[in-house]
């Protein structure tokens, strides 16, 4: 393919993964800005108003950029493994498969549309968080940066998910098993600077806490790490999964005999 | 000497639980053939077609569609391929247009080029009104002529359907066929697997048979037809008939008072026939082959033909 028809495909993939969720918005960004509503009303507004300040922060300012970064890791990872997954279950994914679209194309195609959602949802629950707080940005070149790279990180996850998975269980096992624990402990609602020495440094281990920490840095200008390891964690592991994504396309995993 | 739509050499295929699918199946169809590949259950027509458009991993041998080998030109072989599918593996909760716009986009085709493209396929084939229709909703014909749109609308230059009037309807077959033929007619090579042998008799002029993973045939139709050497029909007779009738030179069995099932050989014209039964006073109302031709052929090269 020439590089006008990869853009071609590349934008076809990612009108038809748009359209996707946006026709079934109700289930896809609605959830999570009613959901993003409750964590501030409780933890922020009447758990987080009996808190003391949080790195010289109210405990609601505190939580905002984590509370719009999980509902954006969470809407990422969930697009793109719910359509890969149905794609395969389907079968419609063969339609990709015996075109002449290379396999980067196709994982590109499908982690755009998994961004794309994860824009959509994480300025929905900006939207919402304005409602409860003065919003702030400290770094808008970090915010964006942070944004996308987590975005495409986890979008990238979610297909790998999806190749593997066998039956719809299988979907909901890593969000529900690691994906949840991982940033409810990667520093959403506390600073890692809290914890007892221990499980400060076990905390270093969950990757959740470098998208949040650079996240919070863009916003507020407080971070838990330099937001150089975050920026070098985060950017390794999109191209590690990427890397890994296109080789298992390339090998067929879950998808050719 | 000009290059083929499609050659096969030595394709083998080994799935992964042992199950040996192809043990070496040979092909070679020209460009603008109408081509049968035929087989029975199990015989490994469908993992062939599926290796040529990359969706099974060969074992061994070669395949080439127009010159391009696939190991070695994979996108390029791809991009002159349309298929058709043996099961619908359309998105059910797309519209029909999308879906056949898309499929252009994932050829590379914009968006703008692509939406005249998908109107005139469906056009085409009847489903212009439907358009708006998610494709779950339409019935069984419609999504065959889906596929049939949606393999089309980048213009392959070779279309391989396997078995693509399964489950409809003979009107809806009918108009397929007519459909098919302008589209060969076209210049598009076509490559049919079908269980309807009258319709591989009545489209195909070129046919191969598989059978347990190897190619058994692989002649012009006409070649194959002409190996049929006894045609067997059904004649309905005006008078009830007690016992068979006595002919020379024909093999006559009684199926009931009023039916006879005769065995024609070829060299033989069935003037002959009729004109003893005349003498006998039998008179045949009306007569039909008992099988059709290929069906016939088609059993006795597959060693499956009842004695």
């Amino acid at each position: 393919m020439t590089p006008s028809q990869q853009a071609a495909a590349f934008l076809t993939l990612l009108i038809k993964e748009c359209l996707r969720f946006i026709r079934i918005w109700v289930q896809t960004v609605l959830p999570a800005a009613v959901t993003m509503s409750l964590y501030f009303v409780i933890f922020g507004g009447l758990i987080g108003s009996q808190l003391a300040d949080v790195k010289g922060l109210r405990y609601m300012d505190y939580i905002v950029p984590g509370i719009i970064l999980m509902a954006v890791i969470n809407n990422a990872y969930a697009n793109v493994v719910s359509s890969f997954f149905s794609a395969k279950f389907q079968r419609h994914i063969e339609e990709m498969l015996v075109s002449p679209m290379p396999n980067w194309l196709i994982v590109a195609g499908y982690t755009a549309g998994g961004m794309a959602r994860g824009l959509v949802v994480g300025l929905a629950v900006t939207v919402v968080a304005a409602w409860f707080t003065d919003l702030q940005v400290h770094s808008w070149p970090v915010v964006v940066a942070v944004v996308l790279l987590t975005t495409m990180l986890f979008a990238l996850g979610g297909l790998i998910n999806a190749v593997f998975a066998r039956s719809f269980d299988d979907i909901s096992i890593i969000p529900t098993f690691v994906l949840t624990p991982l940033t409810y402990l990667g520093g959403v609602f506390y600073s890692i600077d809290m914890l007892p020495g221990f499980w400060q440094q076990a905390s270093r281990l969950n990757p959740v806490l470098y998208m949040v920490s650079a996240f919070r840095y863009g916003m507020q200008g407080v971070a838990d790490v330099p937001l150089a390891v975050s920026f070098a964690l985060i950017i390794g592991f999109v191209v590690i999964l990427f890397a890994a994504a296109v080789w298992l396309l390339h090998r067929g995993v879950g998808v050719r005999s | 000497m000009t290059v083929p739509a499609l050659e096969i050499e030595n394709l083998t295929k080994t799935y992964r639980n042992g199950v040996q699918a192809l043990r070496g199946v040979d092909l070679r169809v020209e460009e603008g053939e109408f081509f049968a590949l035929l087989g029975p259950n199990g015989a490994g027509k469908s993992t062939t077609i599926g290796i040529i458009c990359s969706l099974v991993r060969k074992s061994g041998g070669r395949v080439a569609v127009f010159g391009h080998d696939i190991d070695r030109e994979m996108e390029a072989a791809k991009s002159c391929i349309g298929l058709v599918p043996q099961e619908f593996n359309f998105n059910q909760f797309e519209p029909v247009e999308e879906i056949v716009i898309n499929q252009a986009g994932y050829y590379g085709i914009p968006r703008r080029r692509a939406r005249p493209r998908a109107e005139a396929c469906l056009r085409q084939l009847g489903l212009w009104d439907q358009r708006r229709v998610m494709a779950r909703e339409l019935s069984g014909g419609q999504k065959r002529r889906l596929m049939i749109a949606r393999a089309l609308v980048h213009e392959p230059r070779m279309l391989i359907l396997d078995e693509p009037t399964a489950g409809v309807d003979i009107e809806v077959r009918r108009s397929m066929w007519a459909f098919l033929r302008e589209t060969n007619a076209r210049g598009t090579t076509i490559i049919l697997t079908t269980h309807y042998l009258e319709e591989a008799e009545a489209l195909c002029r070129r046919v191969a048979i598989i059978d347990h993973g190897r190619t058994i045939e692989n002649s012009a139709m006409r070649d194959l037809l002409m190996q049929l050497h006894v045609e067997t029909f059904i004649l309905n007779t005006r008078e009830a008939l007690a016992e068979v009738p006595a002919v020379e030179g024909y093999t006559l069995r009684r199926v009931d008072e009023h039916t006879l099932e005769a065995d024609v050989e070829r060299e033989r014209s069935v003037n002959g026939l009729f004109e003893q039964l005349s003498r006998q006073g039998v008179h045949v109302l009306s007569m039909r082959n008992k099988s059709n031709r290929l069906e016939e052929l088609f059993l006795r090269r597959v060693g499956r033909a009842q004695p």
